[in-house]
């Protein structure tokens, strides 16, 4: 089967943040942009993947996890797994950074 | 969706649906019928209940407002009288009808009652649910003795609990000795010889054929011809599945229901869980197994691969009156076994293994049972003891844990540890390595380990003994720290602080070697208060340290939308600031208007990136409805216009909130100001309540309507508002330097003491430097909504939602 790849150019690498997160709807999927104190920017599905949903964007951001802002899940920025003794995964896109222009691979 | 229906609403049937929710949150359609009139509750403590230990709200694992997340129907008071396996529905006692795709019994099981004359008068009962230990407890302030039937755990914990209350009371039971089928005869005559002297009188060897009396007992009659008095009889004999609506609807029953591997019964699509199921002709009554059945069936229904149950070798631990026991496995010599036991009479210790071809296959432990989960590891691991000495098999280590490092080294990384939660060896020790922890706090906290039962406690500290090797700290280990990311203790930290002159969360962080770089959830908004706490007006808060109502100035609902909340200062508004509220609430179809309780006027459901605009067409301050500050002052309409008021009630409330709003506070603070005693601001349950009387105020302290409802302690009457206003001032920050983060005034209060906290504003100079550090930190805060409308880099980082297409 074919595949297209597309990437969409959302945001300015510089206007970014240092722990702070980013909500971004591209068509009807919605992205949270988060760039950590060390630079690194990742993008992930903002949907927490509690049984009961909710965002990620505005959650609190330590190293290379966020919390869930409304039940408190810690989920790695890397791979989207959440950390015991919770479990889950929400789902991961990768980035690319291209004079200061960041695009999501869809 | 598919439909699943429960009969049943216990802790081994609502474990499985909660299991089933983990796996697929939106695969059923779910309906709950309960017999007894509440949620689930966690039978166990029940005794504790009887005891006086806890009460019925908190020993309920999942309270009504989990069922409503869940969207579960749950029909509570409503037994199910029939299955129509063939149509696929249950008839309720009320005629209701359900149907189902697929059917969990969980009908538990009820006190076996002896079938003897006598057994329905009044003043007879089993000892299985709420309804008993209210009816034992009531027993117990009319009448003054009671019998409890059995001498098995059951028998003992009533009879133990009948004590507390009061009451005299005789055990009966049918055998020589008592809980014959956990204890020998040395261990039994050990616990009956502690019991006797808590006061209990035991009937060894009785059979009991008819109960006396009435209407209501007066005794009861065994068989060598012997009668006792009594006014209330306790039957705790033991336990018998229910099954009846199982069996009326033509499923096989034996002694219970029974399933198979799967927790299938003879019927397709219906399951059965818990004390009502049967399975390789054992039905199971401890907790352990039958939260094992309920993952099994959890994963069957959810339609995954899942290991068949094959049945599950209990250890019970036990604390009867004080005294710890333990019993596992086989208890008798049967002329193929060979024990080995330590008995001493002296310290009231008493251990003995059953060994069968140097293979452990019992095990009973009296008062010192730290060697419980070794020993009962190595029974179930049916490990070859030929190479020890008996001495090695029964002596517990010298050391703090309880398990040498040679046990943990040899276990097994998939060995279960906490059984209640199903955590093994491996992920325990991944968890401290990953995660650096050093204490026994921080790994119940990453692994849940140890947060049920916590008889698991000792080996998880020797497993985090042994991963850490050198670097562990037998006291530190101990210790209850902030969060998983520090040893620190509240106290510490603060001292910390002041001592290093430390000014920022980083910097706390980097220099008292936080193990996670950037803290957590738990830490990061604990420290930027305590700094801003320490610091007055010279901190820069840290907004991304906030948690995220704090930092949005909002409240965020479940389906990630906002409220807003303006400021009605004491709850009085105008036709003007209404008109406003109405348009906004109109312009940006505002889903929800609702008077909040604390008088204002809340807007809810309101899309992130609208929060600027409609604060600024609001053009009012934040209510901070989101915040660990005051919240709001609750005030009645007072002198100004009602004929009973004695006081200005809303003048006071007004100049309270428009002192004190913004300031940050370890938990929220509520007040209400009433202007004579008939309160209609509720001030009695506010942190902070001002009662009007005849020539003054009459403050109250640590009030509190919520989950932990209180009623507020007078703190003292003052004859002026200036004086009011001193002493809140001075309170407050008393608070604010004392409490932990996120305790509560009513906690605080409890803590410190209400004679300490008078005692410390007695004290003027006190009084005067409390509030002048209060009106320091006072002067740092700026009208959050206002700084968010006129600054283009806060809505860009906090408020804005980039919308792309694809295309265009």
């Amino acid at each position: 089967m074919l595949q297209t790849i597309t990437r969409i150019p959302v945001a300015n690498y510089s206007n970014l943040k240092a722990r702070a997160g980013y909500s971004i709807k591209i068509d009807d999927k919605e992205i949270a942009l988060f760039k950590t104190t060390n630079g690194i920017v990742y993008a992930l599905e903002n949907r927490s993947p509690h049984p009961k949903g909710g965002v990620l964007s505005e959650g609190l951001v330590s190293g290379d996890y966020v919390f869930c802002p409304v039940y408190d899940w810690k989920i790695s920025l890397k791979d989207g797994l959440v950390q015991a003794p919770d479990t889950g995964y929400v789902k991961t896109f990768n980035i690319e950074i291209e004079k200061d222009i960041i695009f999501v691979v869809l | 969706m598919k439909k699943l229906v429960m009969i049943g609403n216990g802790m081994a049937g609502v474990r499985t649906i909660e299991e089933i929710l983990k796996l697929v949150p939106e695969k059923f359609e779910i309906t709950i019928f309960g017999e007894e009139p509440h949620p689930n509750y966690n039978r166990i403590k029940l005794s504790n209940i009887l005891q006086g230990d806890t009460s019925f709200d908190e020993i309920i694992i999942n309270p009504l407002d989990w069922y409503r997340e869940n969207n579960i129907q749950l029909y509570t008071g409503e037994s199910v009288v029939k299955i129509d396996a063939k149509a696929k529905r249950v008839i309720s006692d009320q005629g209701r009808e359900v149907e189902y795709d697929e059917l969990i019994i969980a009908t538990g099981s009820k006190s076996f009652i002896l079938p003897i004359a006598g057994a329905d008068k009044q003043g007879v009962t089993g000892f299985r649910d709420i309804h008993d230990c209210e009816m034992m407890i009531k027993s117990s302030k009319e009448y003054k003795k009671a019998v409890v039937i059995g001498g098995g755990l059951l028998g003992l914990e009533a009879a133990r609990g009948l004590l507390n209350l009061g009451m005299k009371v005789d055990v009966v039971h049918l055998m020589p000795v008592l809980m014959e089928r956990q204890l020998d005869h040395i261990a039994a005559s050990m616990l009956k010889a502690e019991l006797e002297a808590q006061g209990m009188n035991f009937l060894m060897e009785k059979e009991t054929v008819e109960i006396l009396g009435d209407e209501r007992v007066t005794g009861l009659r065994f068989k060598d011809g012997f009668e006792v008095e009594a006014d209330l009889i306790v039957m705790a004999i033991g336990i018998k599945s229910n099954t009846e609506v199982a069996k009326n609807s033509g499923i096989y029953v034996n002694r219970g229901i029974v399933v198979n591997d799967f927790m299938e019964t003879s019927v397709p699509h219906i399951y059965a869980v818990g004390e009502c199921a049967e399975h390789r002709e054992i039905v199971y009554g401890l907790v352990a197994p039958l939260y094992e059945q309920g993952k099994v069936l959890a994963n069957r229904i959810s339609g995954f691969e899942a290991e068949p149950y094959k049945g599950s070798v209990t250890g019970t631990q036990l604390k009867v009156a004080g005294v710890d026991l333990f019993s596992a496995g086989e208890i008798f010599e049967d002329g193929t076994t060979k024990s080995i036991m330590a008995y001493n009479e002296y310290d009231g210790n008493y251990k003995r293994i059953l060994t069968r071809d140097n293979r452990i296959v019992g095990i009973v432990l009296y008062g010192d049972t730290k060697d419980s989960t070794k020993l009962f590891r190595m029974l179930t691991k049916q490990e070859d003891i030929s190479g020890m000495t008996s001495v090695s098999i029964l002596q517990s280590e010298c050391s703090a844990s309880g398990t040498s490092s040679d046990d943990i080294a040899s276990m097994p990384n998939d060995e279960l540890v906490c059984g209640c939660n199903g955590v093994t060896k491996g992920a325990i020790v991944e968890a401290i390595k990953t995660q650096g922890l050093t204490t026994l706090d921080q790994v119940s906290h990453c692994t849940n380990a140890g947060r049920s039962c916590g008889r698991c406690k000792p080996l998880v500290s020797s497993i985090l003994a042994h991963t850490l090797g050198d670097q562990f700290d037998v006291y530190a280990a101990q210790k209850t720290s902030i969060c998983g990311c520090t040893t620190l203790s509240r106290e510490e930290l603060v001292e910390e602080i002041k001592a290093k002159g430390l000014t920022s969360v980083k910097e706390v962080m980097n220099v008292l070697g936080w193990n996670n770089e950037e803290g957590c959830t738990k830490c990061r908004p604990a420290i930027n208060y305590y700094l801003g706490m320490i610091h007055m007006d010279e901190y820069k808060d840290d907004r991304d340290s906030r948690l995220v109502n704090e930092k949005m100035h909002a409240n965020i609902q479940k389906d990630g939308t906002y409220s807003v909340v303006p400021r009605m200062y004491g709850g009085v508004t105008t036709p003007q600031d209404l008109i406003k509220i109405a348009k906004v609430a109109e312009k940006y179809n505002v889903p929800l208007v609702k008077l909040t309780g604390g008088q204002r006027i809340g807007l809810f459901g309101i899309k992130k990136e609208d929060l600027p605009n409609i604060w600024e067409e609001l053009n009012m301050p934040s209510g901070y409805a989101y915040g660990k500050t005051l919240r709001t002052v609750k005030t009645c309409v007072g002198a100004q216009f009602c004929r009973y008021g004695t006081q200005d009630s809303m003048a006071l409330g007004i100049e309270l909130e428009k002192k004190f709003e913004r300031l940050d506070t370890p938990n929220k603070v509520k007040m209400g100001v009433s202007a004579c005693p008939r309160n209609c601001s509720e001030a009695g349950i506010k942190d902070i309540g001002f009662v009007g009387i005849d020539g003054g105020w009459e403050i109250y302290v640590g009030g509190n309507g919520g989950v932990d409802l209180r009623a507020g302690d007078l703190f003292c009457t003052v004859k002026s508002q200036e004086e009011v206003m001193e002493m809140t001032g001075a309170y407050l920050q008393y608070y604010r330097e004392t409490a932990n983060y996120l305790e509560r005034t009513s906690k605080w209060l409890e803590r410190l003491g209400l004679e300490h906290i008078q005692g410390v504003m007695a004290n003027e100079e006190t009084r005067k430097a409390l509030n002048e550090r209060m009106d320091k930190t006072l002067k740092k805060y700026i009208e959050p909504w206002d700084e968010a409308i006129h600054s283009e880099e806060i809505q860009e980082k906090y408020y804005t939602k980039h919308t792309i297409k694809v295309g265009e």
